[in-house]
């Protein structure tokens, strides 16, 4: 009987000491919500990777986040938004920040992060009138919005026609999701202030079938189609536009219909496609650098390496480092290397990324500077348009970061957050 | 001819190439279905497999390579820069009639004479599973598979039709995609051989007989494991036919199992014992869904009828007819 009293306390001082230990090295704690598997794996994968590594490097060499280490545990969502709800409440407790990597996970986190006092960063993408602070305390979507997207392609797609799109014909060709719909309210605005026509062409999850929509394309021929389009929609779609013949160089996706995977199974076809980006491509980083120094020659790399320098890999660096970023304001502002996670939150919407930070942090030229303020979660609202070179296999940018149309993106926010804080009885801050 | 007939013409078109590719997703149901009473909800995955094991083939890649490199901390991904596409296609059909062997010693064998939904059951088991294994084995990137069918729009037709029009209208001639065009060559080819097989051959025979009645076929000495491998073996081969073509059309991705739902309405209009009811019921889905999309899609402010309006067809089409247009008539003895 005394063995085996003894044996439970030995048992039971040992997970109590293993947790114990668990939380003074890795204090800072950052939860993942990945799909590593199911439909939309092929996105999932390259930018966790770029998350992991990116942690992975940042703990190996500057031993953690001001000493403290990071802990980065992964929940499976397989993009699918009540799985993403329960990873959520799985991990929220002490979590710093989640990043929900799907609009349809980030519409649902909102009032609950907002309760549970988490911040979300849904990096250009989710709700984008979170873009208020004022209304959205917990929640960030900097560096760019999807309606600054919809702005920023038109505004491409102006320069193109000597600043005159009257008359002509724009489709949006988008996945039929929370996430897909976003910028049809902007599309409309600005529709009516250039005088083009707006043709909504839904394609259901997943969009391997999208053969009447591109027939009615074929026949209406737009003179330029936007894409709002995620996973295999994005290679279908590229394939199809091919196979009707239509102009590439016609033809935009926003930033998340912009990675090597929508394009290389077309093949020539896609030759001359263009994205949006706020996130360079290749590996000619400093950062690159650190993670191959630190993570990837140790054998340490997330998955097999193989996703390095692409789209989205480098998107989950971006991802990450703002993140890390957050962190390191949120300690200096409070003074303690050991911060919570309203702490942390103050970090958020004090993060300042201008370029000699960026230079810093071996960012330099990677991505757009931008801030954020307690009214302001949205950033600088920056992107570039990026093309696809199919001889090469590379994406080259074409254009410098450029703004949206403030006027109608700032009044459309100011709208929806109204609605939305009206609805919740959210008092404004910041005033 | 007026514009409005040319198009509606090159909407049935479409329709009925796109119902041929889901035709050969659903013959691969109705031959284990037949067979076996099973029916397979993992032959999407087949098919998603099939398309995996060929390119992995075709590339070079070392199956497992992660979880070897990861066990091992060795660095192997590729073992030769590429194979013959002819025989890369031979590797894998072999590789798919090894999967009815290991799926029969592993799960049917030890099933024999449960209740169907048992074994419906298991196969939703084995779509996972064998998902599972084919991203451990293959990894989940999008991959390219070439086995050198043509692809794109059909210049040929566009300019054999653009002046069919009236003089003066805006039309730009008929599109088809040449993948598509050969599909249907390839489907036709599939279902003759597959006629001719279970006709005039020993074996084509004991597998109708098996079909006919189980009891029967044991009584006069046909072996049920034997014809349980080749009909699983006959549907993985004909899940790689059907994995090419998707995947030549998309990428090889792990979305490709999702085309089995494509199958379920095919399968309920056309029946599912019926070779010839799988390619009409997928003629008739593909014709209902284009025209659907294009023609009331519009009156529908959520449109992308071209998904669910398939499910909408065959809800109308079970009950008026539930056994499908042409699958054995239910009979229930009181």
């Amino acid at each position: 009987m005394r063995i085996k009293q003894l044996l439970i306390g030995i048992t039971a001082s040992v997970i109590a000491i293993s947790s114990y230990i668990e939380i003074a090295i890795a204090d800072l704690k950052f939860p993942m919500l990945v799909y590593r598997t199911g439909a939309y794996a092929p996105n999932g994968i390259p930018n966790a990777d770029g998350f992991v590594d990116y942690y992975k490097m940042i703990n190996a060499r500057d031993g953690g986040i001001g000493g403290e280490k990071i802990l980065h545990p992964e929940c499976e969502t397989g993009y699918k938004t009540q799985v993403g709800v329960e990873c959520y409440e799985k991990n929220k407790k002490d979590a710093m920040v989640f990043q929900p990597m799907s609009t349809g996970i980030t519409y649902q986190l909102i009032p609950k992060a907002t309760a549970d006092g988490v911040t979300v960063y849904s990096t250009g993408y989710g709700r984008t009138s979170a873009a208020n602070g004022k209304v959205f305390k917990w929640i960030f979507n900097a560096p760019v919005t999807y309606w600054d997207g919809a702005s920023i392609a038109i505004k491409h797609i102006l320069s193109n026609n000597s600043n005159d799109i009257k008359g002509k014909k724009i489709a949006l060709v988008y996945h039929n999701s929370a996430y897909g719909k976003e910028p049809i309210r902007t599309l409309e605005v600005l529709s009516k202030k250039h005088g083009f026509k707006l043709m909504l062409l839904p394609v259901d999850h997943p969009g391997q079938e999208q053969k009447a929509t591109w027939l009615k394309i074929r026949k209406a021929r737009p003179d330029n189609i936007l894409m709002w389009g995620w996973g295999v929609m994005n290679q279908v779609a590229v394939k199809s536009a091919a196979s009707i013949k239509f102009p590439m160089d016609k033809f935009i996706g926003i930033w998340w219909s912009g990675s090597e995977n929508d394009v290389l199974p077309a093949g020539q076809g896609a030759h001359g496609y263009k994205s949006l980006t706020f996130n360079a491509p290749g590996t000619n980083y400093q950062v690159h650098k650190d993670i191959k120094k630190y993570v990837h020659d140790k054998g340490e790399a997330s998955g097999d390496g193989s996703h390095f320098g692409t789209v989205l890999y480098n998107r989950g660096l971006f991802q990450a480092m703002v993140q890390v970023e957050a962190a390191v304001v949120a300690q200096k502002m409070h003074g303690t290397s050991k911060i919570t996670p309203a702490m942390y939150r103050d970090g958020m919407e004090n993060v300042k990324l201008d370029a000699n930070r960026l230079e810093q942090l071996g960012f330099k030229n990677f991505s757009p500077p931008f801030e954020n303020s307690c009214a302001n979660h949205g950033g600088s609202g920056l992107a570039a348009v990026q093309q696809w070179d199919a001889k090469n296999k590379s994406w080259s940018m074409i254009t410098d970061y450029m703004g949206s149309d403030r006027a109608i993106i700032d009044k459309l926010i100011a709208e929806d957050s109204g609605k939305y804080a009206a609805e919740q009885k959210i008092a404004e801050r910041c005033n | 001819m007026s514009v409005e007939l040319l198009n509606f013409i090159e909407t049935v078109l479409n329709g009925l190439m796109s119902g041929v590719m889901y035709s050969l997703v659903a013959l691969g149901f109705v031959l284990i279905f037949k067979a076996s009473g099973v029916f397979n909800f993992a032959q999407g995955v087949f098919a998603l497999f099939a398309a995996l094991t060929l390119v992995g083939y075709q590339t070079g890649q070392v199956p497992f390579a992660h979880l070897i490199n990861e066990l091992f901390g060795t660095n192997y991904h590729n073992w030769y820069a590429s194979m013959p596409n002819f025989l890369a296609i031979i590797l894998t059909m072999i590789t798919m009639i090894a999967l009815a062997w290991i799926i029969e010693r592993l799960v049917l064998k030890h099933l024999v004479n449960q209740d169907p939904i048992i074994l419906f059951m298991a196969t939703i088991g084995l779509a996972f599973a064998l998902e599972g294994v084919g991203d451990l084995m293959w990894g989940s990137d999008v991959k390219v598979l070439d086995v050198g069918i043509p692809s794109g729009g059909s210049i040929w037709l566009e300019e054999a039709t653009i002046g069919l029009a009236a003089e003066g209208s805006d039309y730009y001639g008929m599109y088809i995609d040449v993948l598509n065009v050969w599909a249907t060559i390839i489907a036709v080819i599939l279902v003759v051989t597959l006629a001719l097989f279970s006709q005039y051959t020993k074996t084509g025979r004991a597998l109708r007989a098996v079909a006919d009645d189980h009891q029967a076929a044991l009584s006069v000495g046909i072996s049920l494991r034997t014809i349980w491998i080749l009909v699983w073996a006959i549907s993985g081969f004909i899940a790689m036919v059907a994995g090419i073509m998707w995947g030549t059309e998309s990428g090889v991705q792990f979305s490709l199992s999702l085309i089995a739902l494509k199958a379920l309405p095919v399968l309920i209009l056309g029946g599912f014992t019926s070779i010839p009811g799988a390619i009409i019921g997928g003629l008739l889905i593909g014709v209902g869904e284009k025209l659907a999309e294009i023609y009331i899609g519009g009156y529908f402010e959520t449109g992308a009828l071209e998904n669910w309006f398939a499910y909408v067809m065959a809800l109308v089409f079970l009950l008026f007819r539930p056994q499908g247009l042409f699958g054995d008539k239910i009979i229930e003895r009181v």
